[in-house]
């Protein structure tokens, strides 16, 4: 029997079958590209270039504005017009570099060849450093900087590296697809992390879904020792970091703790390659495979697109808007984000983008709560999504952080499950910032 | 390009609703009504219509000039309580008590607490009870199965099993058991009893296809069934029970009689009325296991299953305290 | 009849035995309290809303007796009248209270600013805040669910269906607060009600450039300081491209509301203004803009605006 987590999940049609197996595209280059200057969990980066200078495909153009944050690297070359705010199409506004795109002129340091370069005798601390310079964040989602991942506190110790090849999310089939296409350099770059955190395990997890990546996989890792390929059950939301670690070793992250406290490491497998380009090819983090997809559309396929490239551009070149969209969704059905338009530049965050139909994207109407209890079924964190979410209507911060508030994941299981289609998670969603915060100016306040 | 619709994740649901999941119960419960059909005739097709029709109207009327507000008939929830309140009724009841028990059910057990997911009790159960104690006499009398040989208003009445089997015990005398039916009798409904509860294996073939469409989960049927089986067991081995039973037959009599598998797969299960975790599932369905046999072995009444529900029911919110288990939970 | 004599026995005895035992329980546990906290919450209205930033009335009423000043100290419900019976309970002075009410600084009807999308999310202002801008392009706008009409305890503040936006009702706002503190965008601020209710209010809080916060809606304030130069009393700040007026050095004068050129500057429950058209015939203007239900027993004429009617009648002259 294939392992999965223990606790609760649901099992959404993967829909996957519009882009699978579809060949990795690269997106052309825009004209115009704006760079946004947060693309990852932490503080924003500092621009380094100024206005009217030159810039040369994986130039920094940003500095990281801490430990935990991200350098950027030009993703074209061309000029530099403005350095300015722009608004995302969420309407949150952030610092951007703005640029006009001329030519494709690329750093002499970096590696363009396809060879593929197989040297290991790195120190670990050369490729730590090379992660950190590249501004690699996690691919998988939460783009949470990864240098600060292979840095484990004092008095931590990481067994196993957790490679999350899963890939839960229903639509989504980038990283099935650069499994399969550059299978040879994920294995390598599995390596590199192994010699970084100095540890001779790795899973790699692969749900059941992808027969051919599971084959693929196993078969490269057979040849190199550590490395293990375990296919996983389908279920719903395997890709979370700590489900993942759950159908993996069986061990449970505590309760507000890290992974580190169970000695594992998770990395997304599209982190990974471009861990090997970093290290390899010396090529900075400039673009991501991305999975533009949706009943309706006419080509719909995974780009390699440059982070900076209006989204407009990929939309074209899977085939435009479908007359139907009645939602665009940036990332997978559960937990990405709908866009009120898509006029905003790609970026390292956004894995994918979904045409919904109109007639898929209204919810139903709202009836009254059963008390079914589907919803404690569904949640993998063994909560009670519908009092919490009660609780968050009747500003019960207190009793909702009692109830473990702050372990929610937001997959969207509860809410997902619901026969009476309550907005469990959005209250819920609510109540957890609202508990956040409240807990941090506790701790503020008490320093 | 049109205005695009925009909400929080998730942007994905499984399709579920309440409706489905009342759908789902009444087909769960079809073929064990075609034998109480088969077995009580022409009373059983009456009382379940009237009982139904009855409640829907109930539940719109109470909803359109008392609530004021939007029908919920269309969810279906007031079908199942008009047909688990005619699966809980002698076939022969006068039609004028079947409506008070549907008005009891909708109007004081449903509606008066606000409706579907609001009430503390089973609505059928309520309706039930209600009748039990305002009308002993034509709530106790039970038709005997004749197919549609017996008439809906003066069929020929006997016994239910468990009737019996107490008036044996109260009575020392040991040829009022010639009244039980036959084992395969009992299984299939052969029996007297009310309308519903008579063909245990139907009801529990019903229970099992609502496990495997995941309408309701096993914690509440098995273990009040494990519950009832234990107390009769350890009954039968105390030497309570008259000579001429054997602890096995005693074990399926609980089990398959009284309304047992009513109870235990389609009533105790009920949504609201039941706790929503694991482990509170889990003890609800011993405590009713436990007070239903309570009730038989010494109560006035020979069955008893609807009390120990209701008295259940009553506890359920305070089952709802039990929280599930945590992920990564830290063990003390 | 023994046996009912019996009975009486038993039952009088025990009862008897619980009540000396309920005498000495209480005496125990008595709490010894100021007389004057039960005086206190007796002249409080008994709303337990919480505005004056206690637990309820009675929290408030025991943090008034055991002060030393009332400073500070203030039920926005009862306001002056009841802080006045309390300082008179409690012998101390109470300062000057100026009565206030909750204005919803928000003009972005359906008309002024179009919807740029759909929310089909839960109805609520705080959620629809955290997930994106809202159904317009404002990021400070008024989001339209209601959480302030939720949190209003007092019947006081209701959505119009019209504009989309909510309303206050002066009278039966009592400044309690909490519309403001549920309002995730901060839209909603107490000020002072102003004689007569009459108020000069900026009805917009977009920090957008001019061009930008005008693209999103044409109600917006643009930041022009047209109005701060009119100001003859220094009352309108600008800052981040947003009027503000200090509604205690504001003295109703209505420049700024000519002054602003996107209408942002409400004068609200002001009587309607006479105008003078070409022919010179004086004729009422069509119904001054209004936030709330114009209080309709005004009498004696306000200062200011007699200054304007005088002028008016001279030029007529």
């Amino acid at each position: 029997m294939k392992a999965t987590f223990r606790i609760g999940g649901v099992h959404p049609h993967d829909n996957k079958q519009y882009s699978v197996h579809q060949l990795i595209t690269e997106c052309p280059l825009p004209a115009k590209a704006i760079i946004p200057l947060v693309q990852h969990i932490g503080a924003p980066a500092q621009a380094v270039v100024e206005k009217g200078q030159k810039v040369k495909v994986g130039e920094l153009i940003a500095k990281a504005g801490g430990f935990v944050s991200a350098n950027i690297h030009a993703p074209f070359s061309g000029t530099i017009t403005k350095i300015d705010s722009t608004i995302d199409a969420w309407g949150m506004k952030m610092p951007a570099v703005f640029m006009d795109v001329e030519g494709d002129e690329w750093l002499e340091t970096i590696d363009r060849s396809k060879d593929i370069v197989r040297k290991l005798d790195y120190e670990p601390k050369y490729i730590i450093d090379k992660v950190q310079e590249a501004g690699i964040v996690g691919l998988g989602g939460a783009c949470f900087p990864t240098h600060v991942k292979l840095l484990p506190p004092p008095g931590k110790k990481a067994e196993v590296l957790i490679v999350n090849g899963v890939e839960c999310e229903p639509y989504l089939t980038c990283d099935h697809q650069l499994m399969l296409e550059h299978g040879e350099e994920i294995i390598i770059g599995i390596q590199l992390l192994m010699r970084a955190l100095n540890i001779e395990k790795a899973i790699i997890g692969i749900e059941a879904n992808k027969p051919d990546a599971i084959k693929h996989m196993t078969a490269l890792a057979s040849k190199v020792l550590g490395i293990e390929v375990k296919a996983l059950k389908l279920k719903y939301p395997q890709g979370g970091e700590k489900q993942l670690i759950d159908a993996c070793i069986r061990r449970q992250v505590p309760s507000g703790a890290l992974p580190i406290e169970v000695g594992a490491v998770v990395d997304n497998v599209a982190t990974i390659y471009a861990v090997y380009e970093a290290v390899q090819k010396n090529k900075p983090l400039i673009s991501r495979v991305m999975t533009v997809t949706g009943k309706s559309l006419a080509k719909p396929g995974n780009y390699d697109v440059r982070f900076g490239t209006p989204l407009t551009e990929v939309v074209a070149l899977a085939g435009g808007v479908p007359e139907d969209t009645g939602k665009v969704i940036g990332g997978g059905p559960m937990m990405g984000r709908a866009m009120s338009n898509i006029d905003m530049p790609s970026n390292k965050r956004v894995s994918g983008l979904l045409f919904l139909p109109e007639a898929e994207s209204l919810r139903q109407e709202i009836t009254n709560c059963v008390r079914c209890g589907k919803c404690i079924g569904a949640c993998p964190m063994g909560l009670e999504p519908w009092l919490l979410s009660k609780q968050a209507w009747h500003s019960m911060w207190d009793e909702m952080e009692d109830h473990n508030i702050m372990d929610c994941i937001e997959c969207g299981c509860c809410q997902f499950t619901c026969p009476s289609h309550l907005p469990l998670l959005d209250y819920v969603r609510m109540g957890k910032a609202k508990v956040g915060g409240l807990i941090r100016a506790r701790q503020a306040a008490n320093k | 390009m049109k205005q695009l619709i925009v909400s929080p994740a998730p942007h994905f649901h499984s399709g579920d609703s309440v409706r489905k999941n009342m759908l789902l119960v009444i087909i769960a419960l079809l073929p064990a009504y075609a034998v109480s059909v088969w077995q009580f005739g022409w009373g059983a097709l009456i009382t379940t219509a009237i009982s139904v029709a009855a409640c829907v109207l109930f539940e719109w009327l109470i909803a359109k000039y008392i609530l004021k507000q939007k029908s919920t008939i269309g969810d279906l929830s007031a079908v199942l309580t008009g047909l688990l309140l005619a699966f809980n009724l002698p076939s022969n009841l006068p039609w004028w008590i079947v409506i008070i028990g549907a008005l009891v059910a909708i109007g004081v057990a449903k509606m008066s607490f606000g409706g579907l997911g609001q009430n503390i009790f089973n609505p059928a159960l309520v309706g039930r009870v209600f009748l039990l104690i305002s009308f002993p006499a034509q709530m106790t009398t039970w038709p005997v199965p004749q197919g549609f040989a017996t008439s809906y208003v003066d069929a020929a009445t006997g016994a239910t099993p468990l009737a019996a089997l107490k008036e044996a015990i109260k009575s020392g005398e040991a040829s009022v058991l010639n009244e039980l039916p036959e084992m395969w009798d009992i299984l299939i409904g052969k029996m007297g009893g009310s309308l519903g509860e008579v063909s245990a294996l139907l009801l529990l073939a019903g229970g099992i296809f609502l496990i495997a469409k995941r309408v309701i989960t096993w914690h509440i049927p098995v273990s009040i069934m494990a519950t009832v089986a234990l107390f009769a067991a350890v009954t039968g081995w105390a030497g309570m029970l008259p000579e001429s039973v054997c602890t096995g037959e005693y074990v399926m009599l609980s089990l398959c009689t009284g309304g047992m598998m009513l109870g235990a797969w389609f009533m105790a299960t009920d949504y609201v009325t039941s706790p929503m975790s694991n482990w509170g599932k889990i003890i609800f369905g011993v405590g009713i296991g436990v007070i239903v046999m309570v009730i038989r072995t010494w109560g006035a009444y020979p069955e008893g299953m609807s009390f120990a529900i209701l008295i259940m029911n009553a506890c359920a919110p305070l089952l709802n305290l039990i929280r599930p288990k945590r992920f990564g939970e830290k063990k003390k | 009849m023994n046996l009912i004599l019996i009975s009486l026995a038993v039952l009088g005895v025990t009862g008897l035995v619980a009540a000396v035992l309920l005498y000495f329980v209480a005496q125990k546990f008595k709490v010894e309290e100021d007389p004057r906290i039960d005086e206190v919450q007796e002249a409080l209205p008994g709303a337990n809303c919480g505005g004056c930033g206690f637990a309820g009335c009675r929290a408030f009423a025991e943090s008034c007796v055991k002060a030393d000043s009332l400073d500070g100290l203030l039920c926005p419900v009862g306001g002056a009248p009841t802080m006045k019976t309390v300082g008179e309970i409690l012998g101390m002075a109470v300062g000057n209270i100026d009565p206030k009410v909750a204005v919803v600084r928000c003009n972005g009807t359906c008309e002024a600013r179009p919807k740029t999308s759909t929310y089909d999310g839960a109805k609520s202002c705080q959620i629809l805040h955290n997930c994106y801008v809202g159904e317009s392009a404002c990021p400070f706008g008024c989001l339209g669910c209601g959480d302030c009409v939720a949190a209003c305890e007092f019947d006081a503040i209701h959505m119009n269906p019209e504009t989309g936006l909510p309303e206050v009702d002066d009278e039966k706002c009592t400044s309690c607060g909490k519309c403001v503190k549920a309002c995730p965008r901060n839209i909603i601020e107490l000020r002072k009600k102003g004689p007569k209710n009459r108020r000069m209010v900026v009805m917009c809080v977009n920090k957008d450039k001019g061009a930008v916060a005008r693209k999103a809606c044409t109600n917006a304030c643009i930041g022009c300081s047209k109005c701060q130069k009119v100001c003859e009393f220094d009352a309108i700040t600008i800052e981040n491209n947003l009027a503000y007026i200090d509604y205690n050095k504001c003295r109703l004068c209505r420049k700024c509301e000519d002054a602003c050129p996107t209408g942002a500057i409400h004068a609200v429950n002001f009587p309607p203004r006479k105008v003078k058209t070409e022919n010179g015939e004086v004729k009422t203007a069509p119904a001054a803009p209004k936030a709330a239900p114009v209080v309709t027993e005004v009498k004696g004429e306000r200062l200011e605006a007699k200054g304007v009617e005088t002028k008016q009648e001279e030029a007529k002259a």
